[in-house]
């Protein structure tokens, strides 16, 4: 299993760079990891409205929410997600909230 | 071959036809990665199970879809196919090349992946098998650069496809190639980045004859069609009847609707029956030419087989005129994709949906008027979807 270090902090991650053992999530994890998806500088109040939107969901339902039931609560088009997040909301959001992989599909 | 260490796979490249195995191996005398996905084939064969793990997320900047992680569950056996990400790249609208760019496509894919290619995948696009992590983002900037995009994955709108068309075929009622390629540029944003609740594939065939099995393979088919008489060309049809075909036998009598009458002399159709199969207009095309007024017929539904069973599309409109800018018909695409993207369930096709809240739903939700054309298969089957209120109407 591959293991990554940010800010002093060691983290076990699959190939992709998901968080293994999602209660090791914190928000240093999230600010340090941000470079790696392609976020340039600090995260802002936008980008954490979306990862803690995610989250929460998460938690409730233990799935990452369809894409257009981000969009929809946080009033915010694709356009704007992807700004916020170039690797995309699947890869790039989910990943520095901590959720699990979402499950891919060809 | 005694010593082969590829006993299974060998058995592969026996017989006549071309082989995957005897490509693989060609390639792997350049490329270790191939050399090492013989490695894990034959180990899959050995052991009956599958060694890529399920899924992988991976992508290049700015896109949601068009990649596809693959990673192997035996890195230790077979480290060249760790990781073996797949990348789809949209293909050129009826699949037509020139020498130089495929050359390009292929020299680009030499420099960062396997080499392995498949032309074409279902889809349509041109799938590129085979990739390590950190080339996904240089060999997209090289494609761009060559004049390429990616074409889409995952819950996306997949890339559209269409038959040759008006390119290569006469019997084309559309421009199967502009409305796939005006549809491609169009919905841009849907197809790389992913928000609906599962794949969307619009195909486009110019005539029944459906040469991109549209009907079977999208969710939105749009199938070339005419209004009115089949034109006939009696001249020819007797040219016809003094050469080896049998009218009688081969056209009139293999007609689905019985529709057609030849006397020996004189061939008559009657038009009211016609279902538009393109028996007799294939048979006899010197002779045969569809009717002069043109357009599609629309269909929703098809699907292969997973989540629930395949499904056929089926007509909801049963004729449009297609004219750039298609305004009419990409109103139709967005309203049925609003609707769908609103009350589908995660990995539920539009079909499925369909089927689940109901034909009548359906329609009203995207504006569309139940016509008796609606039917599940041609002249048998036809839904009941009016709403209690219209039947009142009607008995009035």
């Amino acid at each position: 299993m591959p293991q990554i270090e940010l800010a002093g902090k060691t983290y076990e991650v699959d190939e992709d760079g998901f968080l293994q053992e999602l209660d090791k999530w914190n928000e240093e994890f999230a600010e340090a990891y941000a470079h790696v998806e392609d976020i340039e500088g600090k995260l802002t109040e936008e980008h954490w409205m979306v990862i803690n939107y995610l989250r929460n969901y998460f938690q409730q339902f233990g799935i990452a929410p369809m894409i257009r039931k981000i969009c929809k609560d946080l009033k915010i088009d694709m356009k704007k997600l992807y700004e916020l997040f170039p690797t995309g909301p699947a890869k790039g959001a989910c990943k520095l909230a901590g959720l699990s992989k979402p499950t891919g599909c060809v | 071959m005694a010593n082969s260490k590829t006993p299974l796979l060998d058995e592969l490249e026996k017989g006549k036809w071309p082989s995957f195995v005897k490509d693989l191996k060609q390639a792997a005398e350049k490329n270790p990665m191939a050399e090492d996905l013989i490695g894990q084939l034959e180990l899959s064969y050995k052991e009956k199970i599958g060694h890529w793990k399920h899924g992988g997320i991976v992508g290049v900047k700015g896109y949601g879809a068009g990649v596809i992680g693959r990673y192997s569950d035996r890195p230790d056996l077979f480290p060249n196919v760790q990781a073996f990400h797949t990348m789809r790249v949209n293909h050129p609208t009826g699949w037509f090349y020139k020498t130089d760019a495929l050359r390009k496509l292929c020299d680009v894919w030499d420099k960062h992946g396997s080499g392995l290619t498949n032309m074409h995948g279902a889809t349509g696009d041109v799938i590129l098998l085979g990739m390590k992590t950190d080339q996904l983002q240089p060999c997209f900037d090289d494609l761009s650069e060559a004049g390429f995009d990616l074409g889409g994955s995952g819950s996306a709108l997949r890339t559209p496809s269409a038959c040759v068309g008006p390119g290569r075929c006469e019997w084309a009622c559309i421009d199967s190639l502009d409305v796939c390629y005006n549809l491609t540029m169009t919905y841009q944003g849907q197809m790389h980045r992913p928000m609906f609740p599962y794949k969307f594939k619009i195909k486009v065939s110019a005539c029944p004859n459906d040469c991109v099995a549209s009907i079977a393979r999208s969710d939105f088919s749009i199938i070339g069609t005419w209004k009115g008489s089949i034109r006939i060309d009696q001249k020819e049809v007797t040219a016809y009847a003094a050469s080896d075909l049998n009218i009688q036998q081969e056209v009139c009598d293999l007609c689905p609707t019985k529709c057609m009458d030849w006397d020996g002399k004189v061939l008559k159709i009657n038009d009211a029956d016609c279902n538009r199969c393109m028996h007799c207009i294939n048979l006899m095309p010197k002779a045969l030419r569809p009717g002069q007024e043109q357009g599609a017929t629309i269909l929703v539904g098809g699907k292969a087989p997973i989540v629930k069973g395949a499904l056929l599309s089926w007509v909801i409109v049963p004729f449009m005129k297609l004219e750039p800018p298609y305004t009419e018909l990409k109103d139709l695409i967005e309203r049925i994709q609003d609707w769908w993207d609103e009350h589908g369930k995660s990995r539920e096709r539009l079909g499925e949906l369909i089927n689940r809240l109901g034909m009548r739903v359906f329609l009203r939700a995207v504006g569309l008027p139940a016509v008796p054309q609606m039917v599940k298969a041609p002249r048998t089957n036809p839904y009941v979807f009016f709403w209690p209120e219209e039947i009142q109407k009607e008995v009035k």
